[in-house]
Formats: structure tokens, sequence, C-alpha cells
């Protein structure tokens, strides 16, 4: 078990680096660079060309990469041009709020999917089967942004009940009660929003995944052995349907970083999507590149731990 | 248990249709009862039928186990009675043991669901005591296995532990063997020949090796397109078959005094179930060089000798076409 984790997380390594590359030369690769647009046209260019000399943007891209990395590793992501602080100052406060707002999500997730999977899976071809098919059919055609602007239109504009933006009531102190509730209930509203939509292929998985089991020969052995209908479920079939979606459980990850993306800037909630969107029209350089690093090897982390899990539950990928 | 009449049959495009078509049959404690017949004349569907584990079928007739009418019980109540009073052995025991389960647990789980009041300790006794005795050599250690740890014999041996746990009075073996290569094959043959004269049980042994038949069987019944259509003990079966089907299919066994002809193959396949002829002989289409007058125009069994039986009256005129004769007697039993 531990050798199998120990492995995968070696693997990680090359990985990352060549994701770190990637990223570099990607945004390297961008037209203009943080001093275009941001610096009043009427300085003299030669002023300017000599910023980007002390800024090192002269350099040779490899030397640059060698220094971006460098300095990365020590924990410093470099200077945000925009804002005028360290990048991970800058980040630190809103990677905590989109790690709550996507934990957030993935309980939402689970929450629709388990129940309306497994009903649908288990009376399948039923009007209640139906039904629920019918509602991953919409969820897949519906965009995100689409749904989240219905929901903050209704639920936040309309109706009332939930917070329109931001992360938490302003003038509630950090730590006491009333600011983690605040925290919690500026949450729900995006967390479900994006949770209504990301979940419709878990939901479809594990349908099929339950459909699937539920004719496999060793349910049959199950029932030959006198297995009521409820511990045929519980027992056999629910475990290898959910072994499969464990699996699913990286790629939620991924799912999720393109999702915050959007839900963050519908719902004005200061988190490391919306950071990234603004750093991009701003070419705010290393803020942007530390944002898709940081996005690169939460997905490969969602990888690693799904790895994890399905070698915890299904005892034919351990490694001996 | 006593089968009779039972008709079993399956929606296709919206219309029924009979896998087992009334058939009627016995089978008596300590009996190996064989049922022979080729892919899709019903013998799984047979089976199945008396364990109840058809979920969308339509079953008629009565299936009497024990004086009880065990076709019209709910659910719940046959639970009580398979793998307690009645148990299966499968045919493919790789797709028959749950993967994710260690084979101790899954015997256990036998054994939990008819004896609650036994304790957990007892129950891990018996059932290291049942691989055991099923002939695994490390039982304690098979315990903690997992189904793909396992070589397919042994795996085949602990669905036969499963199925054994509670000592069942029917013991439902579908095609034990199949998935077996020859000789794990003879061995899992002489396993159930012991537990069959330990146990005392009826054994319905269904399968379409007849060399596993002329090993095992007291009685045989071949099945053709849903149909009994001959039953006789072993030996009168292999000595003196009469039914075409019977006879076509023993004739079409590699036979050693013969090797220079070329094998004799039965014309067509069974056909599917929604264009099965229901009327006349159903192997009429098979034997096509068979004057038509020579079928009954409702086939039904005729006992030609006590305790045997064959269905149409055609097995009186029936011969092979080709040059090669039928082997005499077959050189079975």
């Amino acid at each position: 078990m531990w050798k199998l984790i120990v492995r995968r997380i070696l693997i990680m390594i090359p990985q990352i680096f060549v994701l770190s590359l990637l990223v570099f030369i990607m945004a390297k690769a961008m037209p203009g660079d943080a001093l275009t647009g941001l610096i009043d046209p009427n300085i003299d260019p030669a002023a300017i060309e000599a910023m980007r000399e002390r800024l090192g943007l002269n350099n040779p891209w490899y030397v640059q990469y060698w220094d971006w990395v460098t300095r990365a590793m020590q924990g410093d992501l470099g200077q945000s041009f925009h804002f005028k602080m360290p990048v991970t100052e800058l980040i630190g406060q809103r990677l905590v709020n989109t790690f709550w707002l996507s934990l957030a999500t993935l309980i939402f997730t689970y929450m629709i999917a388990i129940p309306l999977g497994i009903t649908s899976g288990r009376y399948n071809d039923t009007f209640l089967d139906r039904a629920i098919t019918g509602y991953t059919y919409v969820g897949f055609a519906a965009p995100l942004f689409i749904t989240a602007l219905l929901m903050l239109f209704v639920f936040g504009f309309q109706l009332g009940w939930f917070p329109t933006g931001g992360s938490v009531s302003p003038g509630s102190a950090a730590g006491t009660w009333d600011y983690i509730l605040s925290k919690a209930y500026h949450l729900i509203l995006p967390a479900f929003s994006m949770a209504v939509i990301t979940t419709v292929s878990t939901v479809q998985y594990l349908r099929s995944e339950i459909i699937d089991t539920k004719q496999k020969e060793f349910i049959i052995t199950a029932r030959a052995k006198g297995a009521s209908e409820s511990r045929v479920y519980n027992r056999h079939i629910l475990r290898n349907s959910l072994l499969p979606i464990a699996a699913f459980f990286g790629y939620e990850i991924t799912g999720l970083i393109g999702g915050t993306i959007f839900i963050e800037n519908i719902f004005n909630y200061p988190g490391m999507g919306q950071l990234f969107l603004q750093s991009i029209t701003r070419r705010d350089f290393s803020v942007m590149t530390a944002c898709v690093l940081l996005f690169g090897i939460a997905a490969i982390i969602g990888a690693l731990i799904s790895d994890i899990i399905l070698s915890l539950v299904d005892p034919r990928i351990r490694i001996k | 248990m006593k089968i009779k009449n039972l008709t079993t049959s399956f929606r296709v495009l919206d219309d029924y249709y009979a896998a087992v078509d009334n058939v009627t049959l016995t089978v008596n404690k300590n009996e190996v009862l064989a049922i022979v017949g080729e892919s899709g004349s019903g013998k799984s569907a047979l089976a199945f039928s008396i364990m109840g584990l058809h979920n969308r079928a339509k079953i008629e007739g009565t299936l009497d186990f024990k004086g009880q009418n065990i076709a019209k019980y709910s659910q719940g109540k046959l639970n009580k009675l398979r793998g307690k009073e009645m148990a299966m052995i499968f045919q493919d025991s790789l797709s028959a043991l749950n993967p994710l389960m260690i084979v101790g647990a899954q015997i256990d789980e036998a054994l939990l669901l008819h004896n609650s009041s036994m304790s957990k300790k007892d129950r891990k006794v018996r059932v290291i005591d049942f691989l055991s005795k099923v002939g695994i050599p490390r039982p304690e250690k098979t315990y903690e296995q997992y189904p793909h740890e396992l070589s397919g014999g042994m795996r085949q041996r602990v669905v036969i532990a499963m199925a054994i746990a509670n000592q069942p009075e029917l013991l439902i073996a579908d095609e034990p063997t199949t998935a077996l290569d020859v000789t794990i094959q003879a061995q899992i043959l002489d396993l159930i020949k012991d537990l069959k004269d330990d146990m005392r049980a009826g054994i319905i042994l269904i399968t379409h090796d007849l060399g596993v038949v002329a090993e095992m069987a007291d009685r045989v019944a071949v099945m053709y397109a849903g149909q009994i259509v001959e039953i006789a003990d072993v030996y009168s079966l292999f000595s003196s078959p009469q039914h075409p089907y019977t006879r076509s299919l023993l004739n079409s066994l590699p036979n050693s005094a013969e090797t220079k002809t070329k094998l004799h193959v039965i014309q067509g396949v069974v056909p599917p179930l929604h264009k099965m002829p229901r009327e006349g002989c159903r192997f009429r289409h098979r034997i096509p060089w068979i004057d038509e007058s020579s079928h009954e125009e409702n086939p039904e069994l005729h006992e030609i000798k006590p305790g045997h039986f064959v269905r149409c009256t055609c097995y009186k005129d029936f011969y092979f076409p080709d040059k090669h004769k039928e082997a005499s007697g077959n050189g079975a039993t």
C-alpha cells in the first residue's frame, strides 16, 4: 500500500516539471507583457526598455524560466504588477476561499449524485428513472454560466434568500461563529449552482454502473445464496458500482477548476478563478502563471487521490 | 423435487415465448439427473426457474419441493430456501464470485443468511472446514484471499463450498466444469461425486458434455428447443438412444475406432426463441430427409420401456443420411 503511494508521488515530480515548463512557455507566447498597456504611452521608450532589462524580461526564455522556478521553489512566485504585492500573499487568501467553495461543491455533487444515481440505476426504465435521466440531459445541455446566472437572479435577486456576491459579510470578525456562518452562507448558492450542473455526469455514470453490475453473475450467486434484495444492493451492487465513481473523483477536481472560474466571476466570489481571469485581462504575468500552475497541481493531486482511493477499495489494483 | 408442466416464457418484442416448454421432471434424493442439450435448448432457463432467479419471466406449472409448490413463493419466501435447501453451482467461477470480497466472506454470507444464531467465530471454523472439504490445501490462507488470486480450479471449489455450506437437499450444477481444463474437470467431477455420497442430495447436472453425463449421471433428460425429447436412465440412453436428436448428439462424438471419416454434424442451429416452431416435432427442420409423415402432429412423450420416454414418433423411421453409419452402442458406460 505505502509502496504504491510513494511510487505514485514520485511520478508526480516529472509531471509537475513538464507542467511548469508548459505553463511558462504558453504564458510567454502570449502577445504583450506586464509593461504593455500598463504604462503611460508618453513615457520615453528607452525608459521602458530599461525597466524591461531591470525586470529580466529581455533575458532568453530558459533563463527567465530558471529564475522563476528557483524562486517558486522558495515560495516566491513573484510580484503582482497590478496589485503591487507578492503573488504568494495575494493567492493565499483566495486559495482558501476556492478550497471551501470546491469542497462545498463536491459535497453537494455527491449529495445529489449518489441518491439519484442509485434510484435511477436500481429502478431503471421506470418513470422515476426517466425523470432523473431527463434532468441529467438538461444538465448536460445547459451551460454552467447560464444556470449560475439564473440561480443568482432567482435566489439572489428575486427571492433574496442568498447573498449575491462576496465570500463573507463585511464587518464580521475573523474566527467568530458569525464569521464562519456568514462564510458558509455565502458559499451555498455558488456551490449549489455549480454542483447541479457538474453532478449530472456522476449521476449517469453511477446509473449505468449499477445497471451493469446488476446483471453480473456474482449478483445471481448472491441471490442464489438467499440474500434479500436490499442485501444484494447494499453488499454487492453498491460497492462494485461506487468503485468507478471513486476513480472519477480526480476528474471531478479538474472539472471544479473550470467551474470555479465561471462561478467565482458570476457570483463575484474572491477566489482563484476570479483572480485568474483578472490576471489574464490585466496581463499580470506572474499571477497568471502561478494560478495555472496551482490549477495544474490540483489536477495532478486529484489523479493521485483517485489512484489512492481506488487501490484502497479495489483489491485487484494493489501492488504487492 | 417434482417439476410438473413447467413453462418459462420470456418477453421478446411484446410477446411471450416459452424457453422452457411444458417440462415435467422428477429428481429424487441421492440421484444425479443430467440435463443435456445444445446451447439455447433451455437447460439453464430451467435451472433458473427452479431457483426462482428469473425476474422478468412468466413461470407456469408447479415446482413441488418437499410437498410445497415453490413456483408460487414470493422472493422473500424463496430466500429462506435458496442457499439452504437448494443451492446452485455456476459455470464461470470468476464472474460468479464478487471480485471485491475475500472468498471466506462470500462463503460466510451463505451461512450467515440462514443461521443467524451462529457466532462469527463458529462460522469461520465452519467455512474453513468446508474449504478443506472441497480440497483446498491451505484453507486458512484461502479464506483471506480474493477470487482473482486463486486459480480456476480453486475458484470452482470455492463456488462449490459456497453451494454446499448449508448442506442443501437439491443442488443444481449449471455446467460446473465447462470453464475448466480437462484435468481440473476430472478433479471437480470427482469432488461433486464424493459430496453427493456425503450429503445424499438430489443433484441436477446441466451440461452439454456427454462424457460428463456418462461419468456422473444416474438418469438423463435430453432437451431440445425447450422440450424434453428423451428421458432414460444413463445406461439405456447410451446403449439404445431413440430420439433422432439424442442419436445425432451421440453420433457427433469423436470415436477412437473410426479415425478416417468426418465427424457427424447436426445441420443448422437451435432456432432463436421467437422463431421456434411451436407445432409439430421441433427437430424436424434439422432432419429434412426424414419423411414428414413419420412425425406426430402433436408430439408427446411415449414410454417405450419403463422409465424410458421419447417424444414424437419420428424415432421409428430415423436414419443417418451420410455414408458413415451410426456407431453401434457408442461404447458408452
